[in-house]
């Protein structure tokens, strides 16, 4: 049954954006690439990239995903010149992805003013071309749905949380994929996660990507715990955990996936995004939007954002649905905010009345309506460096879609 | 509920039977009462109250799980937060726990 519609994409997978990527591959090509997209941007150009000049094989899988994102129609690559980023093999994955894609080298198209020029004019008549896109039948078995929290206070998990578990068990009932992530916020939550898996063998891998969670958090001598949290009511570690962990409502978990892995059967993923191995760059994610970005990776078209203190943050690619937890944060910012399940609190809402009210939304998202930070502009974007090693068989039905790992 | 408004908002939630805290839904007055306890001081939005008397090493249980121990003992109607409960986990347990487990499991 179709219920609304979407993009058809040549790995046949379907977007419900049909939006153009400007992608910088050097922070030194970032001025160059906003000023090419920023005039473009409400009709659709996205603007991403990755700051590093060194090469990073995760870095590299990540952006070959994006650029090949059902979301995303055609892409522009902006490069400075001597950057070590694979600016070729890149553009020959989206290339076999069927999408246009232009590449502007900076050193030799010959400066600043002349490839923001040419990039302007190369976007300008892009969208034209996708803007005679056909569209599609799509639905819930084609659509893939994330979810992370932000700006946490002890409200997120008795209502947002909640209420995004409960939306992901009726969506997932109906084909969809569903992804929750972040292992270093569900210590104390290994055991239950392991008898929800499907099989004993990824039972013992989730137990064990929480393990290595631990591991990485403690030696860099932090916990997920931020003092907000504490200011907002949170006392403990564990304590944050089982309110993040009520996000991933009641399904049993099909598979633990890595940045990059996209699902290809309908159900309930837990995605680590721990690096494995050493420390070696750094906390896993320096913010939201670094999370935002690997769900991304991995096929979401739309992202649950539960917040409580209040996040005012979009998404690059992919709209970011923002699920406002408390009450009296979302008087202060309900321009940003897309759902109040503060209601549950002052008795004017419950978690199945907005768990539907949540589902009814993300089906009005997917034909096309934008979410409050869509229409305010947000595409907030963060990619940085990892390592990880390929994911084991024990853990995923999935294949892997447009590159190698 | 015992609510002493006439409003029909709850002021504190319990979110499973087996908890000996519920959860303040709006910031409540020192005195106010609900659910058998009146609130020794002010307590914010989200912040835990104790529903009984709790002894210092008794674990402090929410949605039916435990979030830590008390650190002190607590009276019913006291505010639970840092001052008196801590984490059983981070940051001492968490470091070998977790390196056991990657040791035992290669």
């Amino acid at each position: 049954m179709s219920l609304w519609t979407g993009f058809l994409r040549s790995d046949g997978r379907k977007g419900i954006r049909n939006g153009l990527a400007v992608v910088y591959l050097v922070e030194c090509a970032h001025h160059v690439a906003r000023e090419v997209a920023s005039p473009y941007r409400d009709a659709g150009a996205n603007l991403i990239g990755f700051p590093g000049c060194y090469p990073n094989r995760y870095a590299d899988t990540v952006m070959r995903r994006l650029c090949t994102h059902p979301n995303i129609g055609a892409v522009l690559l902006v490069s400075l010149g001597c950057e070590s980023f694979d600016r070729n093999g890149l553009a020959q994955t989206i290339r076999a992805s069927g999408r246009p894609v232009h590449t502007l080298v900076i050193q030799e198209t010959g400066g600043t003013r002349r490839t923001i020029a040419e990039g302007r004019a190369w976007v300008e008549q892009t969208l034209k071309e996708l803007a005679q896109q056909p569209r599609v039948p799509m639905t819930w078995s084609e659509l893939s749905i994330g979810t992370i929290c932000g700006g946490s206070d002890a409200t997120s998990g008795l209502t947002a949380n909640p209420v995004i578990g409960r939306a992901f068990d009726r969506m997932i009932e109906r084909g969809a994929t569903c992804i929750f992530e972040e292992t270093g916020e569900l210590i104390g939550c290994e055991q239950h996660m392991a008898q929800r898996a499907q099989t004993p063998e990824l039972g013992e891998q989730l137990i064990r990507s929480v393990a290595k969670a631990e591991v990485y958090y403690a030696t860099l001598g932090h916990g997920s715990f931020a003092p907000g949290n504490a200011a907002g009511g949170l006392t403990t570690q564990e304590e944050k955990s089982l309110g993040a962990y009520a996000k991933s409502g009641t399904s049993r978990i099909a598979g633990l996936i890595k940045p990059g892995d996209i699902p290809t059967v309908g159900g309930l993923y837990l995605l680590d995004v721990v690096p494995d191995g050493p420390v070696r760059f750094g906390f896993p994610n320096i913010s939201d939007n670094a999370e935002a970005v690997e769900l991304i990776a991995c096929g979401a078209h739309v992202i649950l954002f539960s917040t409580g203190r209040g996040s005012v943050v979009g998404s690059a690619i992919s709209p970011i649905v923002k699920i406002c937890a408390n009450p009296e944060t979302y008087r202060r910012l309900s321009e940003d905010m897309d759902v109040n399940a503060g209601c549950i609190l002052d008795g004017s809402g419950t978690i199945h009345s907005v768990a539907d009210q949540v589902v009814e939304l993300v089906q009005q998202v997917a034909g096309g309506q934008p979410t409050a930070s869509e229409a305010l502009g947000h595409q907030e974007f963060i990619l940085g460096y990892k390592h990880f090693e390929p994911t084991g068989p024990s853990c995923l039905p999935l294949v892997q879609i447009g590159g190698q790992r | 509920m015992a609510n002493s408004e006439t409003s029909t908002a709850p002021l504190l939630l319990r979110l499973s039977d087996a908890d000996n805290i519920a959860v303040a839904v709006r910031a409540l007055a020192a005195g106010t009462r609900d659910m058998g306890v009146t609130l020794t001081q002010p307590v914010p939005v989200g912040h835990k109250v104790a529903l009984r008397a709790i002894a210092a090493g008794e674990k402090i249980v929410k949605w039916g799980m435990p979030i830590g121990s008390a650190t002190q003992s607590i009276s019913a109607g006291e505010h639970v937060h840092t001052h008196n409960l801590k984490s059983d986990y981070l940051p001492t347990f968490t470091l070998d726990d977790g390196k056991k487990f990657v040791e035992d499991h290669p």
